[in-house]
């Protein structure tokens, strides 16, 4: 009995040792392991022993027959498994750098990564952005900002006048907005300190255009407004944006200079890291007539402004060598950026 | 502003100065220095020599040829384009083989074959000014042969070029520089004198202001022994050095005075002065002059003349002189005029007389309306180094007007408020030295100074005037540097952030940003099939750029065409900006746009990314093809409304409109409202349990009229599935045999779930009776 067993045993073993696919071991699972398998038999054979020993002897015997070949089925059918997948790997292989077409995610104007840029470091540092009309009021581009009818600075900003006329106003009294300035007249009338803003925008002056003028450019202005605030802070402040902006190896400084909004008045100077001077933007605390023109009390608050160029800010850090291609909107300099 | 570093010398009670040490003092204290040039070096090569002859050419026009004496004796001959020598006249000859200062060598260059010995310079040439109008003419005393240096008695020195602020009218002359000078330097300043010397004999140029607004002061002093000669060399040479060109030593004189104390005169001959004296007034209509550049000038009302006592004009007040009463060879006697003018006046009169001059520039910013006297005195000393017999009248008339600012002015500057704003710590004791050395005189209070405002400061008028003074004398980079704590939480809007979200999208989408012009011609809303209403700019640079665009597609069409024409057809390109549309308010009505083109595309990809900008902003639209926006394609565009007014319009632009543009491809375009857009933020979504109960879906296709927007059987499938719908997706569109003409096939998937059970079939049938119900309302029928 026990001979039997261990023939048919090594038999099965044997058979599915020679499986030579994953049907086949469907089919032996059947035959090796169905009621009518050889070891079954074997099994309904176990009553015909005469002693207990015996069949409890060649019982045991069955089982470990049994569980050795289910157990060879199943390294068999894993080993073919394996197989298999690895030649279905095989032939998926692909080449994964034979792509066709370039990436289509378009690329943002230079200016709006620079504007973007420049408002995350302000948001980064307490200020809020604020926005305002393009085409402005001359009592908000000019008087609100200290420069009345006939100040001799209004010459100096080359402005485009418009036809508009307001409903009781006069002709000549709209203009494109030659700075983001007004920005400031509108953002204190329309709330109180403390204020904390910056005012990226797109500006208009009577320029003829060449390789670093444009008639229509951009600006950043910022506007500081609360308790206390003095020269100090603003000099803080330029600093600290240009670490932020340009790098920690950057320094700034202020020079007196001369602004209708601002008093005292300076140029601001970024220092590169090779120990060169670059002239970045006027700045200056804010003139108390302009605060009482936003309706705040000179006497209890005071502030500081600041603006400089964000087109700049593009052509300075991508080398562009003419500011009028970042306007011609030709497709191979787009893409460059 | 043109400043020589021995000039301020002269000022400043120092031996020598450093011109790197004064440039960047002078920048610090807000007289920016542009650029520090030497000057003044004597080209080696370049001799004395007198023209002999001169001799045109039949075969050259443009030059002639000059025949010179170098002091060797020998005739030398040579080419010259300039005509201003005549024989006797000493000139500066570049020997051959002088290097000049811009680095070119003299060659022996012959033209039509006849050489040349050498070249005559002009004063540009040797670096000795802007002039370049002719030959230098050289003292005609000088000997030849010699260094031209010599000739002229010629000192190295160096040139500061200053870029002034407009507040700044003080720094116009050497004399103010120098005062700046001295105070950052600590050392005294030493004006030129006020006090006229000895007088002679009584007698005056009358003077009468009728216009006082407009003219607040004006001197006349009568000079005579006047003999017009040529000025010496050092000041021909300064004169030169700042770019001006010596003319006689009257003239000359007056410029000097001006340059060195801001203070423009006139020098009329009296001899040529109706009635022997000024009437200082506003011009009448009609009127006209001829001014010292040759040039008749009509004038306005506004315009100030000074006449004289006849009432004939003979100059525009602070802008220019007559040619009239100009000085000639043999003017004896002068009535000399020092001014006050009131300076928006002058500028306004300057700006439409298109004639800035070296005086008006200075009397538009304000000049010192006393230091008139020094100035006339001044001018006399000087004149006097050629004019040894020159005679000062007494009897000097000094009129006055109404808008001559006051001699005493002062202000009280609270030390609280100047460290509130600077952010110093001074005591009132800190104030005078600061101020003092640049002529604000300080008696100090309590808590407050009280400080005189010098005339020569008209800038200077209010407390935060002085303030800045104090900052400005403490050194800006003193001031200390702090961060102010924003008590402001900072951060973008909900409609920033949305604008960026929007612009991601868009840029994902495969579209990249253009930023055309704003300013359109004439015509290029009508090109594009747009209404021609639009805010005009009134003085544009170029006619094609003064209309402000109501649209941004005329920009984008623009960039579409350049790029095709550029061999880039297909692009993508979007621009999120400003248009401006006239309205009856205070402010044109400015709208901020998307507009976004795709070359080459047809309507439906104008759609897809409406679609994916709808998605991701959450706002919806109904695509209504019956109001076809203006200029597109009749039947591929639509308008998308949500609201009172059109959020905007999607589809293709209107093949007409691509003919006039040239433009060979097809253009899908978006344009959206941002205002609407990026205003509506959706309310936060609820939350829906997700279904636990299985989901069963229902295929139907349907042929439906082609008149009939696919949009609105969706409308009827949702209405009629009701409740158990959860999810409705158009999967195919067929058109096509087994589908009438006219019509095409939609099918649609419908997932259908129950909250609470698993759907049976009786319940799937019934959303399909309802569906079909309300679907062939719409004529739609149900496809096999």
């Amino acid at each position: 009995m026990i001979a039997d067993i261990h023939h048919a045993r090594d038999a099965a073993l044997h058979e599915i040792e020679q499986a030579p696919t994953l049907d086949a071991i469907v089919a032996l699972q059947a035959r090796l392991t169905g009621k009518r398998s050889e070891l079954a038999l074997l099994k309904t054979g176990l009553g015909g022993l005469e002693s207990v020993d015996e069949r409890r002897e060649a019982g045991r015997v069955l089982n470990e027959a049994m569980d050795a070949v289910v157990e060879a089925l199943a390294r068999r059918r894993e080993a073919l498994e394996s197989e298999a997948l690895d030649i279905r790997l095989a032939a998926e292989r692909l080449d994964l750098t034979e792509t066709i077409g370039r990436p289509r995610r378009g690329h943002a104007h230079l200016v709006t990564q620079a504007w973007e840029r420049l408002e995350d470091v302000f948001v980064g540092m307490g200020f809020q952005v604020a926005e305002g009309p393009e085409v402005e009021t001359d009592w908000h581009n000019f008087e609100a900002l200290n420069m009345g009818e006939g100040h001799p600075a209004r010459g100096e900003f080359d402005t485009l006048f418009v036809d508009h006329v307001p409903p009781g106003g006069r002709a000549g009294s709209t203009v494109l907005r030659t700075h983001t300035s007004p920005v400031q007249i509108r953002t204190m009338l329309a709330g109180a300190p403390p204020i904390y803003i910056v005012a990226p925008g797109r500006v208009f002056r009577r320029d003829t255009p060449d390789a670093t003028h444009m008639p229509v450019f951009h600006q950043i202005e910022g506007l500081v407004v609360d308790r206390g605030i003095s020269m100090a802070h603003l000099a803080g402040t330029i600093d600290a944006f240009t670490k932020a902006f340009f790098g920690q190896d950057f320094s700034s400084r202020l020079r007196p200079s001369y602004f209708p909004f601002t008093e005292p008045s300076a140029e601001f100077d970024i220092q590169l890291p090779n120990g060169q001077w670059l002239e970045l933007g006027g700045c200056g605390m804010v003139h108390p007539a302009v605060l009482r023109a936003g309706g705040i009390d000179p006497e209890e608050w005071s502030g500081f402004a600041f603006g400089f160029g964000i087109d700049r800010m593009a052509v300075m850090r991508h080398g562009v060598g003419d500011i009028r291609e970042m306007f011609s909107n030709d497709i191979r300099f787009i893409e460059q950026f | 502003m043109k400043i020589l570093l021995s000039w301020l010398r002269d000022l400043l009670d120092v031996d020598a100065l450093d011109a790197e040490v004064v440039a960047a003092a002078l920048t610090d204290a807000g007289l920016a220095v542009d650029s520090v040039t030497p000057i003044g070096v004597t080209v080696p090569g370049v001799v004395t020599a007198r023209v002999l002859r001169t001799e045109a050419h039949p075969d050259a026009a443009k030059v002639h040829r000059v025949y010179v004496d170098a002091g060797d004796g020998i005739e030398r001959h040579v080419w010259c384009g300039a005509f201003n020598m005549a024989p006797g006249d000493v000139v500066p000859l570049a020997t051959i083989g002088t290097t000049m200062p811009d680095g070119r060598t003299i060659e022996r260059r012959g033209i039509l074959g006849i050489d040349s010995e050498g070249m005559l310079c002009s004063a540009r040439e040797l670096g000795l000014g802007d002039d370049h109008a002719g030959i230098l003419l050289l003292p005609t005393a000088a000997a030849v042969g010699v260094p031209y240096g010599e000739a002229l008695e010629l000192e190295p020195d160096t040139l500061l070029d200053l870029d002034l602020t407009r507040n700044r009218p003080d720094a116009w002359g050497h004399l103010g520089v120098a005062r700046e000078l001295a105070a950052h330097l600590g050392v005294r300043l030493r004006p030129p004198g006020a006090e006229l010397p000895a007088r002679g004999p009584a007698r005056s140029a009358s003077v009468d202001i009728v216009d006082g607004d407009r003219c607040g002061r004006f001197t006349s002093t009568v000079l005579s022994g006047i003999h017009v000669a040529e000025s010496p060399a050092w000041m021909q040479q300064r004169l030169r050095a700042v770019g001006m060109r010596p003319i006689s030593n009257v003239v000359d004189v007056s410029n000097y005075v001006m340059l060195e104390l801001n203070q423009p005169n006139h020098a009329y001959d009296l001899e040529s002065l109706g009635g022997g004296g000024f009437v200082v007034r506003r011009a009448r209509t009609g009127e006209s002059l001829t001014t010292l550049d040759g040039e008749r000038r009509q004038l306005h009302a506004d315009d100030l003349l000074i006449c004289d006592a006849a009432d004939r004009p003979i100059g525009v007040a602070g802008v220019m002189g007559g040619l009239d009463t100009e000085i000639g060879e043999r003017t004896t006697t002068v009535a000399l005029e020092v001014a006050w003018f009131e300076p928006a006046g002058i500028m306004r009169t300057a700006e439409r007389l298109g004639l800035r001059s070296e005086a008006s520039a200075r009397f538009e910013r304000g000049v010192d309306p006393y230091g008139i006297d020094r100035a006339v005195a001044r001018f006399v000393e000087l004149l006097r180094e050629t004019c040894p017999d020159l005679v000062v009248h007494a009897g000097t008339v000094d009129a006055r007007g109404g808008s001559l600012p006051s001699a005493d002015r002062s202000v009280a500057v609270r030390v609280s408020e100047v460290n509130r704003i600077i952010g110093t710590h001074l005591g009132p004791a800190d104030l005078p030295p600061l101020l003092e050395p640049i002529g604000f005189p300080t008696t100090v209070g309590d808590d407050a100074v009280t400080v005189g405002l010098p005339s020569w400061r008209p800038d200077c008028e209010i407390e935060i005037d002085v303030v800045e003074e104090v900052a400005r004398r403490h050194g800006y980079r003193k001031l200390g540097s702090e961060v102010p704590r924003s008590p402001v939480s900072g951060g973008l809007s909900p409609v920033q952030l949305r604008r960026r979200r929007l612009r991601d999208v868009v840029l994902g989408l495969g579209c990249s940003e253009a930023m055309p012009n704003p300013f359109l011609a004439p015509d290029s809303a009508r090109r594009v099939g747009l209404d021609d209403a639009a805010i005009r700019i009134t003085n544009p640079l170029v006619a094609d750029e003064s209309v402000l665009r109501t649209s941004l597609r005329p920009g984008l069409l623009a960039a579409v065409a350049y790029n095709e024409s550029h061999r880039r057809p297909g692009v993508r390109l979007f621009e999120i900006g400003h248009v401006y549309r006239p309205a009856d308010a205070e402010l044109p009505e400015e709208l901020e746009m998307l507009g976004v083109v795709l070359a080459g595309g047809a309507a439906d990809d104008a759609v897809r990314i409406w679609r994916e900008i709808s998605a991701a902003l959450g706002l919806g639209a109904r695509i209504d093809q019956s109001t076809v926006p203006a200029g597109l394609h009749p039947t591929r565009s639509a308008t998308l409304s949500a609201g009172p007014r059109p959020l905007g319009a999607v589809g293709e632009v209107h093949p007409r409109v691509l003919r006039e543009l040239g433009i060979a491809d097809r253009v899908a375009v978006l344009e959206l409202d941002l205002g609407q857009l990026l205003a509506r933020e959706p309310k936060p979504a609820q939350w829906r349990p997700v279904g636990r109960t299985p989901s069963a879906d229902l295929d139907l296709a349907f042929a439906l009229d082609d008149d009939v927007p696919a949009e609105r059987l969706e409308k009827a499938i949702r209405q009629g599935a009701g409740g158990l719908l959860v999810d409705l997706e158009l999967f195919d569109v067929y058109r096509g045999p087994g589908v009438a003409d006219g019509s095409r096939s939609l099918a649609f998937r419908l997932r259908l779930q129950a909250a609470d059970r698993t759907l049976v079939d009786a319940d799937l049938a019934a959303v399909r009776e309802r569906v079909l119900g309300a679907t062939a309302k719409l004529g739609a029928q149900l496809r096999g």
